[in-house]
């Protein structure tokens, strides 16, 4: 196991380097100039130069690299240049608003999914599980940004059961009064494809011989769905969920801007408009660097779900 | 024995080839057919719109702003807290006022001018927006772009993963380690963060791409062909040892005629099929960017600004834009998901049945 661990630690590094010059490079030679963006459109020729040589953006370039480079190990970003705010700063203050709306999120989608999939498995091909399937291909088309701006204006502005937008301090308020909503069309939205994917893992395992060899033991449908094939259809389900799983640290773009949630996703967009590179580089590798942690952890976890699973 | 086959069969029909019997097979299946016809209608409206037969004057402000559609009939007539225009002759005071002596020539000089007054019409077919521009017009113009978008967007994606997928699968060794690292670094950033780094990065790149559909092309090509190199790769490496590549290899064929000739037709059916899937994605995700004003330039339309501008119209009862975009968009995407899902069980019938 610990062997294992160093070495999926080892391989990390060259895909982290990857990461690194990806994004070095990117904002390097198809970005634009640092320095005409911090100097404004007013800017003169001389203060252009004093930014450039302020930034380092006249050395060599593998200087500038080495000055990213250890940026990343040191944590020091520096400033964001549309706010001035650390970067560090803007990291601790963003991700628990973002993990306030995601967390609810990921968890009400997995656990909804899973008894809607497996009820619509158990009655597969009839009337109920075609129209089913139907309704959430239409429902998939239509895009997430209707559901969105429709559930808003109905829920919140007609019939007023939730605020419009809105936060606030207290995690406790945020959680109960502002991200229901958020949350209640997020999953809305996830659940069908969500469910879809599940049905066919359910599906999968009651074509499977053991689910035959149990119903000639006589097992009822019921312990053979709850007990057989919920188990081994867990396995795939777990991985659909670790895929997911980085994705709450970025959080969902759309629903942190359309809810004005103060949230990192919310920040990106904004660093996006604002040219704010800092902020925008620093995201990118943190959350790539999560991302990697988190699939470790993930089939680390795959062997303890799974005792058939050999790691190498 | 070759007599009697020769007496038997004559000589043997031609076949169909894969294409063909993935044609017999795409034809048995109604819904397959049907969500065709769905997509060729569009794709006939896409070419209309894009050569000016229809659509062309979407920009024109042709109702009164926000005009209701046909079948609601023209908005109320709002109260206007306006101070009420006075009656009665006005009081003579060209004694004192110094422009007096020159309304006469201002009138005379207006009267030369011609002015043509232009009737709004208070409704439209399905409404008209804030400026008073037909909704109808803006969502077949705006089907073209986004369409466009995803079309273009999912061919670039399907090109760079298809070519690198045969490179790393055919290869292997050190162009495969090679590939694999690049694949691994692009999919260790979440996917929409890569989408927003390529967009900040293009943002301030107008000399290269300017604003608008290429760039979302661009982008969303350039982060979202990496499923497609995964699938292409194992395909590439399962064909690579195959018996038909020996022999084209025996004959002399080239590495590159061995890979595209001899391997890729075998294979095209995997990428195409991930083509229309990410058609479908690419559409969605034009939309999002659109909203979030990362997509198409201002003087364009796609469904996503419609979306965008619909927010805002909604809150004051104009349903109108939002729906039009929205039914276009899930008339659209849902004919060509079921066409994605026909074609793959006509071109993979091992898959039918699964989803």
């Amino acid at each position: 196991m610990l062997a294992y661990l160093i070495r999926r630690l080892w391989q990390m590094i060259p895909t982290l380097i990857g990461v690194v010059l990806l994004v070095f490079f990117l904002f390097k030679y198809f970005g634009g100039d640092p320095a005409e963006i911090l100097g404004g459109l007013n800017a003169s020729p001389d203060q252009i130069q004093a930014i450039r040589d302020q930034l380092g953006l006249n050395l060599p370039v593998w200087e500038q690299l080495w000055i990213f480079f250890r940026q990343i190990v040191t944590f020091e970003w520096g400033k964001s240049w549309a706010t001035n705010e650390s970067v560090a700063n803007l990291f601790m203050t963003r991700l628990p608003a973002t993990l306030t709306v995601m967390v609810p999120i990921l968890l009400l989608d997995v656990l909804l999914a899973i008894p809607f999939a497996m009820a619509v498995a158990a009655v597969r091909g009839s009337l109920t599980d075609r129209s089913l399937m139907v309704v959430t291909t239409v429902a998939l088309s239509i895009s997430f940004l209707v559901y969105v701006i429709v559930g808003q204006y109905l829920f919140a502005f007609q019939f007023g059961w939730f605020p419009v937008q809105g936060w606030s301090d207290s995690t406790l308020t945020n959680l109960l009064v502002y991200t229901p909503l958020p949350v209640l069309l997020a999953v809305m939205v996830g659940l069908a494809p969500q469910m879809r994917l599940y049905r066919t893992f359910f599906l999968d395992e009651i074509g499977q011989d053991y689910v035959r060899t149990a119903r000639a033991k006589g097992l009822t449908e019921r312990t053979i769905l709850l007990k057989h094939v919920l188990r081994n259809a867990l396995i795939p389900i777990l991985t659909n969920v670790a895929v997911a799983l980085p994705g709450i640290f970025v959080g969902s773009f759309l629903i942190e801007t359309f809810f004005s949630i103060p949230g990192l996703g919310r920040e990106v967009l904004l660093a996006v408009n604002r040219s704010d590179y800092p902020v925008i580089q620093a995201v990118t590798i943190y959350i790539a660097v999560i991302t990697m942690c988190v699939n470790l952890v993930t089939d680390v976890l795959y062997k303890l779900a799974d005792p058939r699973v050999v790691l190498k | 024995m070759s007599a009697v086959l020769a007496a038997g069969s004559g000589a043997p029909a031609a076949s169909g080839g894969v294409w063909g019997a993935a044609w017999t097979r795409f034809r048995s299946d109604r819904v397959g057919l049907v969500s065709l016809a769905i997509v060729a209608a569009f794709l006939v409206l896409i070419v209309a719109s894009a050569s000016g037969l229809v659509a062309r004057g979407w920009q024109q402000e042709v109702g009164v702003p926000n005009a209701p559609p046909h079948f609601v009939g023209p908005a109320p007539p709002t109260e206007s807290n306006a101070i009420a225009q006075p009656t009665g002759p006005n009081v003579d005071i060209s004694d004192v006022d110094p422009l007096a002596p020159r309304y006469k020539e201002w009138a005379e000089r207006a009267a030369q001018l011609k002015t043509v007054e232009t009737i709004k019409s208070e409704t439209l077919p399905f409404g008209g927006d804030r400026l008073g521009r037909d909704v109808l017009a803006k969502a077949v113009k705006g089907a073209e772009i986004s369409i466009m978008v995803g079309v273009l967007a999912a061919l670039v994606a399907t090109l760079i993963g298809t070519v690198l997928g045969a490179l790393g699968g055919f290869f292997g060794g050190k162009v495969g380690d090679l590939l694999e690292w690049v694949y691994n670094v692009f999919t260790s950033i979440p996917g929409i963060l890569l989408i927003f780094t390529f967009a900040a990065v293009l943002n301030r790149a107008d000399a290269i791409i300017p604003r608008g559909v290429w760039s979302i092309v661009i982008i969303l090509g350039l982060t979202g062909w990496t499923g497609i190199y995964r699938l292409v790769r194992a395909e590439f490496m399962k064909h690579a040892v195959r018996e038909y590549v020996r022999a084209a290899e025996a004959i002399g064929a080239s590495t590159f005629s061995r890979m595209f000739r001899h391997i890729l037709p075998n294979v095209s059916h995997v990428a195409l099929v991930q083509l229309s899937i990410h058609v479908v994605g690419f559409i969605k995700a034009e939309v999002i960017l659109s909203y979030l004003g990362l997509g198409v330039a201002v003087d364009q339309v796609s469904w996503g600004t419609m979306l965008a501008e619909a927010q805002s119209e909604l809150i004051l009862g104009h349903w109108w834009q939002l729906a039009a975009a929205t039914l276009f968009m899930a008339v659209f995407v849902t004919a060509f998901s079921l066409f994605t899902d026909a074609l793959r069980d006509a071109l993979d019938p091992k898959l039918r049945g699964l989803e």
